[in-house]
């Protein structure tokens, strides 16, 4: 009887859960994190659309778009958030995404056109030294210091990707000799970007790849400006982050606004000092104070899905064969 | 005559281990894209992969040998808890591990730092040598603690017959200890090597480039990146066949873990060298095992301050999926030690090793192919995990089981047969009260093991239940490194705290 009673009252309390649509979104693990945009987000979003947004984090970037594959056109998801340019062809090759109708005045250093994912955020990517140090100003003058820098698994991770692509950007047929004169200056590979970063902290690497950002959250959250961003000459590689709906989802509506709610200012303001990139549309009170400080780059370098998913498995061998010696 | 106990739930549980590791394996092969091509950077983590574990096996028993040598002969106070203590690094989560080996061993560690006092070059420990050193941290205890167990079990009437007649040292060696060494040294090695073949987070940070990748390494990124299911197969296959078949050979040399070695009985020596030769060893062990425990301990208070509360409802869930883990681990180890321990055939137990052999990221894999068709994988992601953690640790629970039981069958059989003891009652009355000890080290074994563990959670995490080496990833990711270290503490306290309880229990029926 007890287990009757218990049993009605679950499905009377589905049953008032099911008025109230479920948007889920599948995105990375740092950005659920208590510490990232996640908890924010949610509660702007939930404000506003008379749902249940579920933000459900599935590791890092990369494993993000294997997740979806894996679950195929019957996933539960109806939106993710997380992949960048990198990413893009593979997901799309997928057939699993359809396009999207966001429309916002982008503040991305170059146009953005594509009609199935939009932007949220974007960073360059820089190597993180300590302030007092001489930082190299380009790639061959890294290469013949004694500089120790940490890298993440171009096979693991979308940083360690970025850099990649950062090389083949700007040096073309040249990246494997850059790569050559690198590779006694990498001090190790690691998985993931948390990794190389703790390492960087904790004094084993003299740099790190990481973002034009990442001083910003040292200055900001921990005031804390001994750390900065290396400003090479080359110019640097772009990582912008996107999102998608799927074709499957069940909540087409829901997900057209969530994109559209997530180029408007209260998503983008969440963005700065949550997730430590820059906003796709800088939110109408500018960028938090200490963001000023951020070196800018002279160049912006970014390859289009199809270019990098083009360079990427030749990018991939002249990197192994040059670290591998 | 009457059923034997386990010969049913036995197999079903060293059977249900197989169809575990087999379905996952075929669900995954069953998504591939046909055919698979390994290219030569494969065989080149393949070679990789045998020789840092050839390496790692080899370093770990030279070391071994005169750390477990000196123990047998010297008596000190302090002797037992410096023993117990040595065995932490074997159930210390890996990915606090590496934090501490490189506070200490790092370009920025302890030891470079006193090295460049001397003007001396900071220590280069990325590459194969950072990975040896890392798995020989991990491993050296196993290997003391297995060959401790031969010498004691040399009479002491031994030591003391060469002792009268006064053979010089090397006479001793090579008519007493040789013998023992040639018997316990190539199972200490082989167990050594399965366990570093399938090797995955050492290499990761400390590996220094692509060089240094790992099958299983392999196997991850043939997973998360590429999504090449048949790569991720054909690898694991691989994986299965390397590590499997130096098992199979493992077992044939292996000697029984057991867990009083070195507890007691110190064997009295007349033929001893002079107390620093074997001082001197002990000290450098204790040393090199315990200085990254202090680093983990040190930053980790610092970093207790910033941690967030979460960490310690992670640090639930964890203690939650171990109990959990433990239990699964002991409910199969039990029967399947039982039906071993009365069969001719000893082939058994190399079921139990495919646990060690397979990889955690395809049975997860595989399982979540083979669940979402009828459910949401994220809600099974705790049984899965505590069902691989057990899995994982099942070939040592069988391994410390097995010898105690045989013994009790060849004591107690016939008796508790004619009493017509069997089933549950006879676990109860027979086996039970005098496997005790044993069941407390296998669990307490089983359950430090799932604490640490951050393979198959990846996948099918639940961001609102985050076990805790998860949630100190997270706090990494989000550049709250001082808070991780805070964590990792808490990590450390929880596995030593779970192995502790487990053991503790077993213990106390000894004693009383």
């Amino acid at each position: 009887m007890k287990y009757l009673m218990f049993s009605a009252a679950v499905l009377c309390a589905s049953a008032a859960w099911a008025e109230t649509p479920v948007l889920k979104v599948y995105t990375y693990d740092s950005f659920v994190s208590d510490w990232g945009p996640g908890p924010a987000v949610e509660a702007a979003f939930e404000e506003v659309c008379a749902c249940d947004l579920e933000l459900i984090g599935a590791g890092d970037g990369a494993a993000l778009l294997a997740r979806i594959k894996l679950e195929g056109a019957r996933s539960e998801a109806d939106v993710v958030l997380g992949l960048d340019t990198n990413l893009v062809a593979a997901a799309k090759e997928t057939g699993l995404f359809t396009t999207h109708a966001v429309e916002a005045d982008y503040t991305l250093p170059v146009a953005w056109t594509d009609d199935t994912f939009a932007p949220y955020d974007w960073g360059y990517f820089a190597f993180v030294h300590n302030a007092q140090m001489d930082a190299p100003a380009n790639f061959r003058e890294l290469a013949d210091s004694d500089l120790k820098i940490a890298i993440q698994d171009p096979r693991s991770s979308t940083p360690g990707l970025g850099l990649l692509m950062w090389v083949k950007a700007a040096y073309g047929d040249q990246a494997p000799e850059i790569w050559d004169g690198l590779s006694d200056n990498v001090l190790t590979v690691t998985k993931g970007w948390s990794e190389s970063y703790g390492l960087f902290l904790d004094g084993e690497a003299d740099m790190v790849l990481s973002y034009t950002t990442s001083p910003a959250y040292h200055l900001i959250a921990e005031q804390d400006a001994t750390k900065a961003a290396a400003a090479f000459e080359e110019g640097h590689y772009m990582q912008v982050e996107v999102a998608g709906k799927l074709a499957a989802t069940d909540q087409p509506d829901l997900a057209d606004q969530f994109l559209s709610f997530m180029v408007s200012e209260a998503f983008q303001s969440i963005i700065p000092t949550t997730n430590w990139m820059y906003p796709a549309v800088t939110p109408a009170g500018g960028l938090p104070d200490g963001f000023d400080t951020l070196i800018t780059p002279a160049k912006s370098l970014l390859k289009s899905p199809e270019e990098a998913a083009a360079a990427r498995d030749e990018a991939l061998t002249e990197w192994r064969d040059a670290l591998a010696q | 005559m009457a059923r034997r106990t386990g010969a049913v739930t036995g197999p079903v549980a060293a059977g249900g281990v197989v169809v575990l590791i087999l379905a996952a394996l075929l669900a995954v092969m069953s998504r591939a894209d046909w055919p698979v091509t390994l290219g030569t950077a494969d065989w080149a983590v393949l070679r990789f992969t045998v020789w840092q574990a050839f390496l790692s096996a080899f370093f770990s028993v030279l070391f071994a040998i005169p750390v477990a040598r000196a123990l047998a002969r010297r008596r000190f106070p302090g002797r037992g808890a410096l023993v117990t203590l040595l065995g932490a690094p074997f159930i210390l989560p890996v990915i606090v591990a590496v934090l501490g080996i490189l506070a200490v061993f790092g370009r920025a560690g302890w030891v470079s730092e006193v090295l460049g006092m001397f003007g001396v070059a900071p220590l280069s420990i990325y590459g194969v040598q950072g990975v040896v050193l890392a798995h020989v941290f991990f491993n050296m205890p196993l290997a003391t603690r297995l060959i401790l167990q031969g010498w004691q079990a040399v009479p002491a009437e031994q030591f003391r017959l060469v002792g009268q007649l006064g053979l010089p040292p090397p006479m001793v060696f090579r008519i007493v200890e040789w013998p023992i060494l040639r018997q316990v040294a190539p199972g200490a090695f082989a167990l050594v090597f399965v366990i570093c073949l399938t090797s995955f987070a050492v290499a990761l940070t400390l590996g220094g480039g692509p060089r240094a990748t790992t099958i299983e390494l392999a196997i991850y990124q043939a997973f998360r990146f590429d999504f090449d299911l048949g790569r991720a197969a054909v690898l694991s296959l691989l994986q299965l066949v390397v590590a499997g078949g130096a098992a199979v050979i493992a077992l044939w040399v292996l000697p029984p873990l057991a867990l009083q070695a070195g507890r007691d009985r110190v064997r009295r020596r007349w033929d001893a060298p002079a107390p620093w030769v074997d001082a001197a060893w002990i000290g450098v062990a204790a040393a090199f095992l315990l200085l990254p425990l202090l680093a983990v301990t040190i930053s980790g208070a610092i970093g207790l301050w910033q941690m967030p509360l979460s960490v310690l409802t992670a640090a639930w869930t964890s203690a939650w999926v171990a109990a959990v883990s433990t239990f699964v681990l002991l409910i199969m180890a039990l029967p399947i030690s039982a039906w071993l321990a009365q069969a001719r055939w000893g082939g058994g137990e190399t079921l139990t090793l495919l646990g060690l052999a397979a990889s955690p990221l395809m049975i997860g894999t595989g399982w979540f192919i083979l669940i979402y068709p009828f459910a949401a994988p994220v809600r099974f992601a705790l049984p899965v995990t505590a069902l691989v953690n057990a899995m994982m640790a099942l070939p040592f629970a069988v391994r410390i089981l097995l010898p105690p039981m045989r013994q009790v069958f060849n004591n107690y059989g016939r008796l508790s047969a004619g009493l017509g003891l069997r089933g549950i009652s006879l676990w109860r009355v027979v086996l039970m009260p005098r496997l005790r000890p044993q069941i407390g080290f296998a669990a307490g074994l089983g359950a430090a093991m799932s604490v640490g563990d951050l393979g198959v959670v990846a996948l099918f995490a639940d961001p609102e239940v985050a076990t805790l080496p998860l949630q100190m990833y997270r706090l990494m990711g989000s550049y709250r490194t001082e808070a991780a270290s805070g964590a990792a503490l808490v990590l450390v306290a929880l596995a030593f705290g779970m192995f502790w309880i487990c053991d503790a229990w077993g213990r106390r029926h000894v004693a009383g």
